[in-house]
């Protein structure tokens, strides 16, 4: 059976992007190859990510003997194709910085605290509904060495493992307000306003009563168009 | 109650006049202990390799090792590399990703239920190694060579970079279409060599001996 993925489309960031300094030796300068889909492009384990990562890491606030600091967050959303059909079966793994804005990974030397009781790293599988939902605690924001007085806005890092080797995305979400979004290089990179689909949005419906505030994150995948790109490769 | 108020337009990603495939954005410097596990560049047994676990404390490596690997039939090979920067610096912060047929041919897309998964993660060493145990894949088709899909992920790499591994002594290279549509000068870009006991494949981002990425 023949299946093909829209390629991106305008809302995609550059490779090279300047002002994100570490795109400019990282970069290809050549054009990219354009390729036909074949049964390498259209494929992928989405049946088997379990048996090949283990189960669900869904809570990042019971890893460790007590609850870490700060403030408590439910993330949840769709996963979704360019059609606004749900896309079942994809991992979708996360990591982020702790409330005061500091990874545990030891390159990270901010002046921030550390949190014995938060790694911030997680990840789950959407169900049949393409939907999945995380708990957590709201990142902080924090320096880097990009250029003078700079600042990432808070984020989560999303990382999503579609149907197919073509549906693999690595995002971040931001969170709505967020005055350091429109100063931050690597937001930047994304053309406004396709720019807003990175800002995940507060829902009092997914928030709980004296528990944790909510935010909703939909990701669209690319989508399947139906139309072989090119017939000839599809044996 | 609030939509009675104001019916002010939306301005994030549930915006019905912004619906559409979400961008890409860089895995940043700190995905190490939010994305690999030990073994998950282990794609045929149970060894460690592919995570960097002496980046975190231990007590933080919450992403368990898989259930335990069945038995796989094919040539096991090693695949190894380098990820080069334009000025030739090594990448100690990339992450590669496979995804390959098994010795047979065959994708796990569902069809088949077999033991081979065929998918896997590595990330570089601050040698800017990255490093593989699977087996050498068959072909997925009659006009394909035997092949292998690569991804590309690093700070500073907005967007995933997607190539593909061919074998430097596959006579079948010669009419594979992928292949013939990559100029003739750039083609060993894609051809992993035999070393000894490894198959080396290096990952150059830019610069005279830059790897020909895809558009998929």
């Amino acid at each position: 059976m023949s299946q093909s993925f829209k390629r991106e489309d305008a809302s995609q960031p550059p490779s090279l992007h300047a002002p994100y300094a570490s795109t400019v030796p990282r970069s290809p300068r050549q054009p990219l190859v354009r390729i036909p889909h074949t049964l390498t492009e259209t494929t992928g384990p989405a049946n088997a990510w379990s048996r090949l990562m283990g189960g669900a890491l869904a809570d990042l606030t019971t890893q460790h003997k007590a609850m870490p600091q700060g403030q408590r967050i439910i993330v949840s959303g769709r996963v979704l194709d360019e059609d606004g059909r749900p896309v079942p079966n994809t991992v979708v793994e996360i990591w982020q910085a702790n409330a005061a804005g500091r990874y545990i990974h030891k390159k990270d030397q901010w002046d921030a605290p550390l949190d014995p009781n938060f790694t911030g790293a997680g990840r789950v599988i959407t169900d049949d509904e393409g939907r999945y939902q995380f708990v957590s605690v709201r990142p902080g924001a924090y320096p880097w060495g990009n250029h003078h007085n700079a600042w990432r806005p808070a984020h989560i890092h999303l990382s999503l493992l579609g149907p197919a080797f073509a549906t693999r995305l690595v995002t971040q979400m931001y969170f709505p307000d967020d005055p350091l979004i429109e100063i931050d290089p690597i937001a930047n990179a994304v053309p406004l306003p396709y720019r807003q689909r990175l800002v995940s949005r507060f829902d009092i419906e997914t928030t709980q009563p004296n528990w944790a505030l909510g935010y909703l994150f939909d990701v669209v995948l690319r989508g399947r168009d139906g139309t072989p790109f090119e017939d000839d490769h599809h044996d | 109650m609030i939509d009675q108020v104001n019916p002010a337009p939306r301005r994030d990603n549930q915006d019905p006049a912004l619906f559409g495939q979400t961008p890409s954005q860089t895995v940043g410097p700190f995905f190490h202990y939010g994305l690999p596990w030990k073994g998950c560049a282990d794609l045929i047994g149970d060894s460690d390799i592919g995570a960097r676990p002496e980046l975190f404390p231990v007590e933080h490596y919450v992403l368990a090792s898989p259930s335990a690997k069945g038995e796989v039939e094919g040539e096991p090979i090693v695949i190894e590399g380098v990820v080069l920067d334009a000025d030739g610096k090594v990448v100690p912060d990339a992450m590669i990703e496979i995804w390959q047929a098994d010795a047979a041919g065959r994708y796990v897309d569902g069809s088949c239920d077999i033991g081979f998964i065929g998918w896997g993660r590595a990330s570089t060493g601050e040698d800017g190694v990255y490093r593989f145990l699977t087996i050498r894949p068959g072909r997925v088709d009659a006009r394909q060579a035997p092949h292998i899909a690569v991804s590309v992920f690093g700070r500073g790499v907005i967007k995933r970079l997607a190539t593909r591994l061919y074998f430097e002594d596959e006579a079948a290279n010669a009419a594979d279409p992928i292949l013939a549509l990559v100029p003739a000068e750039r083609r060993e870009t894609l051809i992993a060599c035999k070393a000894g006991a490894v198959w080396r494949f290096d990952i150059v981002l830019q610069g005279d001996r830059e790897t020909v990425f895809f558009d998929i």
